[in-house]
């Protein structure tokens, strides 16, 4: 995109923003069709609450440069390794898309922040950010993705703002996902027996169980069986 | 309007499903009795699978569990939270209270923390040991063989302690703590501090065979779906039905007002149904109100008539009074010795496996009541919010912040599990000028006058919090931790949250012997009409530290009990 269009955007982006959810319906209807979803697998939910998700899955927010934006941003914040595919294939794409419709306060942030980046690619390559070589994109990032001392009173403390909530939004968008919660590692979510940390794992961390702690704990051979008690309130069995 | 009035009367109605309705609804139909329950919100029964969250990835909610539509996350069983769409509330003077409310079936029962703790014998009489607030007209003499039953009855887990503060029980026996639990237990006591098994109702060993065994996934705030975790619904209404009582439940039913004769007695409630939003009328000879304490203020201050100008049973003007919060401030912390974990499955039960109970004697401090300490942490399911400033714990280490790329993964995992907390959760001065009224310009969606706060917090409760902060960062620095985060001050209240927040609120229906200055008599009668009774929080004439669920159940099975024998007696 050339410098001048670039700036037809942002002045319609800025219009965009001020009424946001007229604007973007009618960007889906005429820029993309959206695959109607019109319910998800029962989570849980009262009628109400399957109304509103309903509803915010049937509007898209992000138009279509700005979710190609969001996938290349997902995927440079956590790219795939040999074993676990990128932020952008585990779905934080779909996730922001829905957060921004869903919590009303990210939209302007998210959306401002997506042009500030193009303006930024404009001002430096004269190209939007989404055309830029993947080392002309990190040379960007590497100006706003870290905590520096003091945030200077320069544009790319916005930039760093911004960056920082991106981060969040893909990496809370992977980690919450099935690929993410199998990259953490985390084991629970499923019928088991507690019966105290494993003795490894004490020792990893230089803990132990005192013998007199663990003879108040229940014996978990004997879960199955009925409790009763002596008239003291001592268990017997 | 017509109201719509219906033909049978029951023996008795009960106002709201919770610890105290769904108690009343156990006992008092067990007895024989024909009972109807009044329930604001719809059915819920966490077996149904389409109400169930129990189980469920984070990633099955579009917005991985975030609280943008329940206040606790998108799991979380209650329907309702701190605002309702249609049913508001208001303040006044500028004054804080936040009100908790859960629409269904078993209310609050079914996302509670399920911490159980007895009050003790002091915890009753707490005026006679340090000059504040009021005394109970009961000990804990009387309240005993009902916290017997109860755990026998539901199950609550602990250990023997011999502690007189802290009652013992009829205990299952407790998890073994997790890794966090540990480094918690070695900081506090080195600070002095003692820490105990928890009390929590979660059935770790078989109890009957109505309920399930607990099968350790950590998510009781879901509701259990093989009900081994106590919610009213599950472990005392359903049971009621089962054991073939005559309970009509009356879902998506909002009671509006208890009904009075010309002798001024209660002969039903008048209640909207939210499905037709028409209004329609209940008969019974006795009425049970137990919608909270809040609630059921509200319905008594609604219910005006001749024989009650000032709202049913409140010559004394004393409904409403008395509103009191648990306390609750927190800080977190990073334990360095807790990075780098490998994984293994460590959910647990939902919510602690060890505590620490009140252990100072407030004699030599400067504020009058205690606090127990609430501690969590832990390799958790990862949902909303996880990876959130992914390596700011850096900081510690003087490296690098922020930045991007594969590396992050590396950072989320070094830190997975190392950040704990801990919350304390103490007792508050019942205030005569803390207070619901009913606001004389606002109505809810269907037309019920709303209530209206007043509600400050004292000294007392800032110089206990200032204690918590000051506790939380001894332990913390004696476990090898760092605390986060700026230590809060004296313009924050030392993190005192706002009352209401911590969802014990109690005290608006009193009891006493002294009929200006309480509602009801130790068996929550109430003192001016006596088909009456108050099975919730409201009767609490102080709170203890202790979370009330335990004594409400206790209560309102002596209630029960009292409302059968006055039957057969004939004095009813």
């Amino acid at each position: 995109m050339k410098r001048r269009e670039s700036l037809k955007y942002i002045v319609l982006g800025s219009a965009a923003a001020t009424m946001p959810l007229q604007g973007c319906e009618n960007e889906v209807k005429t820029e993309k069709v959206v695959e109607p979803k019109k319910s998800l697998p029962a989570y849980g939910r009262t009628e109400e609450e399957k109304d509103h998700d309903e509803q915010l899955l049937e509007k898209q927010f992000f138009n279509e440069h700005e979710t190609q934006t969001l996938g290349i941003l997902c995927a440079l914040i956590l790219p795939a390794n040999e074993e676990f595919g990128s932020a952008t294939d585990a779905g934080s794409v779909e996730f922001i898309e829905f957060m921004a419709k869903d919590y009303p306060p990210f939209q302007t942030p998210l959306r401002g922040g997506l042009m500030w980046l193009d303006h930024e690619a404009n001002s430096r390559f004269d190209k939007d950010f989404n055309s830029l070589e993947e080392n002309e994109q990190k040379s960007i990032l590497d100006d706003i993705a870290f905590e520096v001392e003091k945030d200077e009173s320069t544009h790319l403390a916005q930039g760093r703002k911004f960056f920082a909530l991106m981060r969040n939004l893909t990496l809370t968008g992977y980690f919450t996902s099935e690929m993410g919660i199998k990259d953490i590692g985390y084991k629970g979510n499923r019928p088991n027996v507690w019966d105290g940390v494993p003795q490894e794992f004490l020792d990893q961390h230089g803990v132990s169980y005192e013998p007199e702690w663990l003879e108040k704990c229940i014996d978990q051979s004997k879960r199955m069986i009925q409790a009763e008690w002596d008239e003291n309130g001592n268990l017997i069995t | 309007m017509q109201i719509k009035e219906s033909s049978t009367v029951y023996d008795v109605i009960i106002v709201g499903s919770g610890a105290g309705g769904g108690m009343a609804t156990k006992v008092l139909a067990d007895a024989g009795l024909n009972v109807a329950v009044v329930e604001a919100g719809p059915f819920f029964d966490p077996a149904d699978p389409e109400q169930m969250t129990q189980m469920k990835w984070s990633y099955q909610s579009p917005r991985r569990g975030a609280g943008t539509q329940r206040p606790f996350g998108d799991f979380d069983s209650a329907y309702g939270g701190w605002e309702i769409d249609g049913e508001p509330y208001t303040h006044k003077d500028g004054t804080k209270f936040d009100w908790f409310r859960s629409r269904m079936l078993g209310g609050r029962t079914n996302h509670w923390g399920r911490i159980s703790l007895r009050f003790s014998e002091r915890d009753f009489k707490h005026k006679s040991y340090d000059g504040h607030g009021d005394d109970w007209p009961i000990g804990y003499e009387d309240v005993k063989p009902y916290y017997d039953k109860v755990d026998k009855l539901i199950g609550v887990f602990g250990s023997k302690e011999n502690l007189p503060n802290e009652p013992d029980g009829f205990f299952l026996p407790p998890p073994k703590p997790r890794l966090h639990e540990l480094f918690y237990i070695k900081g506090a006591r080195k600070s002095g501090v003692p820490v105990i098994p928890s009390r929590m109702s979660m059935v770790t060993k078989k109890i009957n065979n109505d309920r399930g065994i607990c099968f350790y996934c950590g998510q009781c705030n879901r509701a259990c779906s093989v009900y081994a975790d106590f919610s009213a619904g599950t472990c005392l209404i359903f049971p009621a039905q089962k054991s073939g009582g005559q309970v009509r439940i009356f879902t998506n039913s909002m009671v509006r007002e208890v009904l009075t004769n010309e002798q001024g007695k209660a002969t039903g409630v008048s209640y909207i149904n939210k499905e037709d939003r028409k209004e329609y009328q209940l008969k019974g000879k006795i009425v049970v109100l137990a919608a909270s304490a809040c609630s059921s203020a509200r319905i008594l201050l609604n219910s005006k008539s001749e024989q009650h100008p000032n709202g049913l049973g409140n010559s004394s003007n004393i409904v409403g009074k008395y509103l009191h919060d648990s306390t609750g401030a927190s800080r977190t912390a990073f334990v360095p010795d807790l990075m780098n974990r490998k994984m293994y499955n460590e959910d647990g039960v939902g919510g602690m496996h060890v505590y620490t109970p009140w252990w100072l004697d407030n004699k030599n401090l400067d504020f009058p009541r205690g606090y127990h300490i609430e501690v969590w942490g832990g390799i958790g399911m990862p949902s909303y919010g996880f990876g959130f400033d992914v390596n700011a714990l850096n900081r510690f280490f003087g490296t690098t912040v922020g930045g991007y790329g594969n590396s992050l993964r590396a950072d989320a995992k070094k830190y997975y599990g190392s950040v704990m907390g801990m919350s304390g959760r103490g007792e508050s001065i019942a205030m005569k000028d803390n207070y619901c009224e009913i606001d004389p310009n606002t109505v809810d969606e269907f037309g019920i006058p709303v209530l209206r706060f007043h509600y400050k917090w004292s000294d007392y409760e800032r110089k206990q919090a200032k204690h918590m902060q000051d506790t939380f960062e001894e332990i913390i620095h004696n476990m090898g931790g760092e605390v986060i985060g700026d230590k809060p001050g004296a313009d924050t209240d030392f993190g005192l949250l706002n009352p209401g927040r911590i969802i014990h609120e109690v005290g608006t229906t009193r009891m006493g012997t002294n009929k200006k200055e309480s509602v009801v008599n130790e068996f929550q009668q109430m003192h001016e009409v006596d088909n009456v009774f108050i099975t919730d929080a409201g009767p609490f004439v102080s709170q203890a530290d202790k979370n009330p669920t335990w004594t409400i159940l206790a209560l309102s099975w002596r209630t029960s009990d009292y409302i059968i024998e006055q039957l057969k007696k004939q004095n009813l």
